[in-house]
C-alpha cells in the first residue's frame, strides 16, 4: 500500500517512522521539517503503519469527526486539503485552537458530531471523513455524517469497543457496529489496531 | 436563515465581508440540512474574491466560534460543577442521617442490628417478613440508592473536576477542587481570591468568630481534609495549610485565566510540603 503524498517515512534517530511537514504541535521530533507521526497517539496513524488500505493519496477535502486536542488532526492538516475539524469538548477544543491558529485551511468547529445539521451550513462535500469519536452509537455518527462524503468519497473509522459497552467482548460489539454502518456503507477492510490501540477496529467504507 | 422556510444556505448568507464578529455568530447559531459547495458558492455570490480568500475568512471565523463557545462553555460548567459537588454532599450527609435512622429502629427488632450504610445496605436487601417490617426496609432501601447515588455523583465530579480547572484538581483533587470552587461561588471568583482567604475557605464561623475578638484565627478551612494539612504534624498544620492555599490559588489563577496544565506546580507543591514537614522532625 501506498502513503498519501506528504506523509513519508523518515529517520528520527536511526528510528523509521511516519511523519509530515508542518508546524510542530506536542513535542514531537521534528527532523528536516518533518514531524514525527506516532501510532500510539493516533489512531489514523496506526491504520497507515499497519498498511491499512486508505485510498488516501494526499490533498483531499477532509471532514475530521473528533479531533479532540488536535494531535492526528494536525498531520491530517499537513498532507490534505482543506479540513475540518468537530470537537464537541471544550478542554481539547483550546489545544486544537492552538495547532488550527497555525494551519492555513484547518477549520475547528465547535459541535456535536451527533447533530450534523449544526455545522452542514460551514463544512463542504468532502472526499475524506476520519472519525475518532468515543461514545456510544459510533455507527449512528458515521450514518448520520454520510450526507458530507462525495459520492466517491471514503470513510476512514476507528470503532472503541469499549465506548460501546465495556462488559461485552469487542468482537460482538465491532459485528453490531458493522451490521448498522453497512445500511449506509459497504465495508472495503477492517483491522485490528493492536498493539497501537486496544480493542479497536479501524475500517475503510464507502457510501452506498 | 429564519424565513420559515428550513433553509439551506451557508453561514455568510447575510454576512458583511470583513465582519468576524458576524461571521463566527453565524457559524455558532446557523445550520443547514445539507452541505453545499460552499466555497464556490461564496465566491459566486461576491462574498469572497476567489476561494483562497473564502479561506482564510473561514479560518478567522471558525477559530472566533470555536474561542467564543469555548470560554462560555467553560465559565458555565463550573456552575454545574458546583451543582454536582452540592448534591454529592447533600446525598451522603442525607444517606448517613438516615442510616442512623434505620440503625435506631433496627434496633428495637433484630438483636443482631449494625449501624451506618452497610447495615442500610443489608436489611434493603431482605424480604420483609411482615407488614410492620415493611417500612422499616424500605427505608434502607432508600438510604441505599442514596447512597449510591451520592457514589454516581461522586464519580462524576472526578471525571468533569479535572476538564474545568485541571491544575487545581491535580493538586486538590476533584472533589476538594469542587468544593473550593463552590464555596467561592466559581472558578473565576477563586481565581480572585486572596491565597489567606482560599485557606480559610469553609471556615466562614471560625473566621467571623475570631473577627469579633472571641477566638484564635482559623489555620484552615475545607483544605484541611487535603492530606499535605491532615497529615502534617499539628505544630506545623498551620504552614503547611498556608502553603496548600497558596499553590491552589495559583493553580486556580492558571485554569482561569489559561487553562493548560503545568506539572511542575505539582512538584513544586510536593518540595515544600516535604520541607514543612522535615522542619517538624527536628
Amino acid at each position: 500500500m501506498s502513503l498519501p503524498d506528504g506523509v513519508q517515512r523518515r529517520s528520527f534517530d536511526g528510528e523509521v517512522a511516519l511523519a509530515t511537514r508542518g508546524p510542530p504541535v506536542y513535542g514531537e521530533p521534528v527532523v528536516d521539517g518533518w514531524r514525527r507521526w506516532d501510532p500510539e497517539r493516533s489512531k489514523l496513524g496506526a491504520m497507515l503503519e499497519k498498511g491499512v488500505e486508505t485510498g488516501l493519496t494526499g490533498d483531499e477535502t477532509v471532514l475530521y469527526l473528533g479531533a479532540a486536542s488536535g494531535t492526528t488532526v494536525s498531520h491530517v492538516a499537513d498532507f490534505a486539503g482543506p479540513t475540518y475539524a468537530v470537537e464537541f469538548a471544550a478542554r481539547p477544543t483550546r489545544d486544537l485552537l492552538d495547532v488550527a491558529r497555525e494551519r492555513e485551511r484547518l477549520f475547528p468547529l465547535l459541535k456535536d458530531a451527533r447533530a450534523p445539521e449544526t455545522y452542514a451550513h460551514v463544512v463542504e462535500p468532502v472526499d475524506v471523513i476520519v472519525q475518532d469519536v468515543a461514545t456510544r452509537g459510533q455507527a449512528a455518527v458515521a450514518l448520520d455524517n454520510r450526507r458530507f462524503l462525495n459520492d466517491d468519497g471514503r470513510l476512514l473509522m476507528a470503532i472503541k469497543a469499549r465506548s460501546e459497552d465495556v462488559t461485552r467482548s469487542p468482537e460482538a460489539v465491532f459485528d453490531d457496529v458493522l451490521d448498522s454502518l453497512e445500511t449506509g456503507y459497504e465495508i472495503r477492510n477492517r483491522e485490528r489496531l493492536e498493539p497501537y490501540h486496544d480493542d479497536h477496529l479501524a475500517l475503510c467504507a464507502e457510501p452506498r | 436563515m429564519t424565513d420559515g422556510t428550513p433553509g439551506n444556505t451557508g453561514w455568510f448568507e447575510g454576512v458583511e465581508p470583513g465582519d468576524v464578529a458576524a461571521a463566527a455568530a453565524a457559524i455558532r447559531e446557523g445550520s443547514a440540512e445539507r452541505p453545499r459547495n460552499w466555497p464556490a458558492e461564496a465566491v459566486e455570490t461576491g462574498f469572497a474574491d476567489d476561494e483562497s480568500a473564502y479561506y482564510e475568512t473561514l479560518k478567522e471565523a471558525t477559530i472566533e466560534a470555536a474561542d467564543a463557545g469555548v470560554t462560555e462553555r467553560e465559565q458555565a460548567d463550573d456552575q454545574q460543577l458546583i451543582h454536582a459537588v452540592r448534591s454529592m454532599d447533600d446525598c451522603e450527609r442525607t444517606a448517613n442521617e438516615l442510616a442512623e435512622r434505620v440503625a435506631e429502629w433496627a434496633g428495637t427488632r433484630f438483636s443482631e442490628a449494625g449501624t451506618g450504610i452497610e447495615y442500610a445496605r443489608e436489611l434493603a436487601t431482605r424480604e420483609p417478613a411482615d407488614t410492620t417490617e415493611r417500612p422499616l426496609i424500605g427505608l434502607a432501601r432508600r438510604v441505599a440508592d442514596l447512597a449510591d447515588e451520592a457514589a454516581v455523583l461522586r464519580r462524576h465530579v472526578e471525571s468533569t473536576a479535572p476538564d474545568i480547572a485541571p491544575n487545581l484538581s491535580a493538586l486538590a483533587g476533584p472533589v476538594l477542587a469542587a468544593r473550593l470552587i463552590s464555596l467561592a461561588g466559581g472558578l473565576e471568583s477563586l481565581a480572585k481570591k486572596p491565597s489567606g482567604t482560599v485557606q480559610v475557605l469553609g471556615a466562614e464561623d471560625a473566621l467571623f468568630a475570631h473577627l469579633q475578638g472571641s477566638a484564635p484565627s482559623p489555620k484552615h478551612g475545607v483544605i484541611y481534609t487535603h492530606e499535605y494539612v491532615s497529615g502534617t504534624d499539628p505544630d506545623e498544620r498551620g504552614s503547611a495549610a498556608r502553603a496548600l492555599a497558596g499553590k491552589l490559588t495559583i493553580a486556580a489563577r492558571i485554569d482561569h485565566y489559561s487553562g493548560d496544565r503545568r506539572p511542575e506546580l505539582d512538584a513544586e507543591l510536593d518540595e515544600r510540603i516535604a520541607t514543612i514537614r522535615s522542619r517538624g522532625e527536628q
